[in-house]
């Protein structure tokens, strides 16, 4: 006998017709899948009850796997064949993994990483694996778990990923999914999630922070919530701080506390074993007493209060209060423009962290809920929306922005922004493109992502030439560009030459993409450079400017160089020489300057070529035409 | 003539009209589909029209269409867990025969 759940009122489902749509927070250190059961958000545990799946792949020899539990038990004995944390490796290049000698696998083409290509493989004992692979190796069991947990095939999840995630981040993500056999309706942004699960988006507008704090890493999200549409005004965190670091301080204080020596590998696991006990005791208790038989016979018998714990972890709590600044300061607001606050991850349960985050944002933090199923309670909301199981009156979409402009190179390596950043997604936007050269029959499109003016300064994504251009002189030719970025985030990019109809386009699928660091560190630079940039393309435009007058001229020159006189075309070359040179020297004055000198020189010259030119075209025309022909001018 | 839920589905259903914040109950029917000709409906009532009959059980509204009601009479709504699924079961007097699945049903 099936088991149904309650639908809304009109919407009972067709037997074998339930769209069963779940939302999966794909965790750094755990995962989660949940869904919505009679209008409820719920997370799905495994069959002995637990929520979490460890995001740990152990890889066998004889091509089996082992996921969650099982394979973060066989860690320590087997880390060469035991992916942990791979999320830190999608869509990133052996190049971009920093401290990747601090990791216990074998990576393929670590001898020569300026040569390895496309994104990081890792050889293990069932086979070379990409982090994709880890990844959906994960998503297969939460799958699994799904499937069994409601009774039938799933249509489609929704997927989480950090806001700072870029193109091929969340391609590779995506790419995971698919190979899981996931239909993906939609890639989330966590802090987003988090947001749906408090249902601030069908509460008021405003600005939410999202202050997550998980096992090894913080993220902080300043959102905007404007008619559906949540905007990331800024992120920011710290990659290498979390609950463990909590851990080690009290670790570090019961080996002070009862003056131990130096301890065994075997002790030292212990030890953090029970600081993290004693961590999570304090959480609802004054006192955490701790105790420990060491394999050396010594006894460990300590009592930790809540004074104490405040105390040694103060600097940790200060730490995350940095960048929580920060991202106010690049969002452009204060304390008092924030709205709420959204508590996310294990961690924020300490007391001392919740007082702190409660403090600097004169408000009590949003925690209500399971900081640790937040954000998948919030994709299941919005995984069940997309599925079609809407309740009337729900019919909204959430709208999520793309976190960087998207925009390509423009000649004197400028760039064009064709997408802003924060635009809402899905979005498509087109502009007119033309030839630089006369007879150009190519036309070389280079897709960048970044807020910075100059190509350098961004994220290259992809290049592709548009060939087949007919010869025109330069700025006849039209070409259409189109970017098209699908709801996901995902960009595809095409251009189009309008009169002769020739096409190409790109499905942007970058080989590996920009770490977190990065893109905190782009969008900062981009404000921080915002003067800056601005001269520099001044500068930059100045010299394209003045290739472009040097090549008008010299052509000009071929075609009618016998009306000038020997010197008229001495001082003109002269002007010439004169504006080649500036226009490499870096004063955009000095060209401009050296602009209007050639100009004044061939004045003349271009008096003369409009006669010239004005005499062939009359030639042969009787007068009254040429009459008729001014009268029509003068009754405009 | 009559259709009750048991205990745990009535707190299931309580709990999930207060966490809906709406709703005055709960609607059963029946109606043709499926592969064995008659399926469940199962809803949340916002609700109640003039011709639905009206039960309680353990303090939750349950309506039912008059046409519905000579296929459920009798019928117990149960909440079960089989493995890690769990949701409502109608034990229904009335069924000759279910389709595998037990999702639609004859009389």
């Amino acid at each position: 006998m099936a088991l149904l759940q309650i639908a809304e009122p009109g919407e009972s489902a067709a037997p074998h017709q339930h769209k069963l749509a779940v939302g999966i927070d794909l965790g750094t250190t755990n995962s989660l899948v949940a869904t919505v059961r009679s209008g409820l958000a719920v997370v799905l545990s495994d069959e002995l009850g637990r929520t979490l799946l460890p995001s740990v792949v152990r890889y066998l020899p004889d091509g089996g796997t082992q996921v969650g539990f099982d394979a973060q038990e066989q860690q320590s004995v087997d880390p060469r064949n035991t992916v942990v944390s791979a999320k830190r490796l999608m869509g990133r290049g052996l190049a971009d993994i920093a401290h990747r000698e601090s990791m216990p696998y074998d990576f393929v083409g670590a001898e020569d990483v300026q040569g390895a290509q496309g994104m990081v493989r890792l050889r293990t004992a069932g086979g070379v694996k990409t982090p994709v692979e880890v990844s959906a190796d994960v998503l297969r069991a939460l799958r699994a778990r799904a499937e069994a947990a409601l009774g039938g095939p799933l249509v489609g999840a929704v997927i989480t990923v950090p806001a700072y995630f870029d193109d091929a981040q969340r391609q590779a993500t995506k790419d995971a999914a698919r190979l899981a056999g996931l239909s993906v309706l939609r890639l989330l942004n966590e802090p987003t999630a988090a947001a749906i699960a408090y249902g601030l988006d069908n509460a008021a507008e405003g600005v939410y922070a999202v202050y997550d704090l998980g096992g090894g890493t913080f993220d902080i999200s300043i959102l905007n919530l404007s008619k559906g549409i949540f905007e990331v005004l800024a992120t920011g965190g710290d990659s290498a701080l979390g609950g463990d670091d909590f851990d080690q301080r009290i670790f570090c204080w019961m080996l002070e506390a009862a003056k131990l020596k130096p301890l065994s590998a075997e002790d030292a696991r212990l030890l953090l074993t029970r600081a993290r006990e004693a961590k999570e005791y304090l959480t609802f208790h004054g006192v955490a007493p701790i105790t420990a038989r060491l394999n050396s016979g010594e006894l460990v018998d300590l009592k930790l209060t809540t004074e104490i714990f405040t105390e040694i972890t103060q600097t940790l709590v200060a730490k995350t209060i940095q960048p929580v600044k920060k991202a106010l300061r690049d969002a452009g607001l204060q304390v008092a423009d924030v709205k709420g606050v959204v508590m996310v991850g294990g961690a924020t349960r300490m007391p001392q962290v919740q007082r702190a985050v409660g403090e600097f944002f004169k408000q009590d933090p949003l925690n209500n809920l399971d900081p640790d199923k937040v954000v998948a309670l919030g994709a299941a909301t919005q995984a069940n929306l997309l599925a079609g199981n809407r309740a009337a009156g729900d019919d909204w979409l959430l709208l999520d922005v793309i976190p960087l402009s998207l925009g390509l190179e423009t000649m004197g390596g400028l760039v064009e922004k064709i997408i802003p950043r924060n635009s809402t997604i899905p979005a498509a936007r087109a502009q007119e493109f033309t030839t630089f050269r006369d007879g150009q029959t190519a036309m070389a499109v280079h897709v960048v992502q970044g807020e910075r003016e100059l190509v350098t300064d961004c994220r290259s994504l992809a290049r592709f030439e548009l060939r087949g251009i007919p010869p025109m002189v330069a700025g006849a030719a039209r070409i259409r560009v189109t970017f098209q970025v699908d709801a996901d985030g995902l960009l595809a990019v095409a251009a189009r030459e309008q009169t002769s109809g020739v096409e190409a386009n790109v499905t942007v699928k970058p080989s590996y993409g920009l770490s977190d660091d990065e893109i905190a560190g782009m969008l900062k630079d981009s404000m921080a450079h915002t003067k800056d940039d601005a001269m520099r393309r001044a500068l930059k435009e100045a010299q394209v400017e003045a290739q472009r007058l040097i090549e008008a001229v010299q052509s000009a020159l071929k075609s009618d160089g016998e009306l000038l006189s020997a010197e008229e075309l001495g001082r003109v070359e002269g002007a010439i020489a004169k504006l080649q040179t500036t226009a490499l020297g870096e004063n955009r004055r000095h060209i401009t300057l050296a602009m209007d000198d050639l100009e004044a020189e061939t004045k003349d010259f271009a008096a003369r070529r409009m006669d010239k030119s004005i005499r062939r075209a009359l030639a042969g025309r009787k007068v009254d035409e040429l009459k008729e022909f001014g009268s029509h001018g003068e009754n405009k | 003539m009559a259709v009750t839920l048991s205990e745990n589905a009535a707190k299931h259903v309580s709990n999930y009209l207060a966490k809906r914040g709406k709703g005055v109950g709960l609607r059963l029917g029946v109606r043709t589909s499926g592969c064995s000709g008659m399926a469940y409906k199962l809803e949340f009532a916002d609700a109640v029209t003039p011709e639905d009959i009206q039960f309680e059980s353990h303090g939750v509204k349950v309506l039912i269409d008059p046409k519905s009601l000579p296929y459920l009479d009798g019928t117990e709504l149960d909440y079960a867990r089989e493995g890690l699924n769990e949701g409502f079961k109608f034990n229904n007097p009335n069924v000759k025969d279910a389709c595998g699945c037990g999702e639609s049903f004859n009389v």
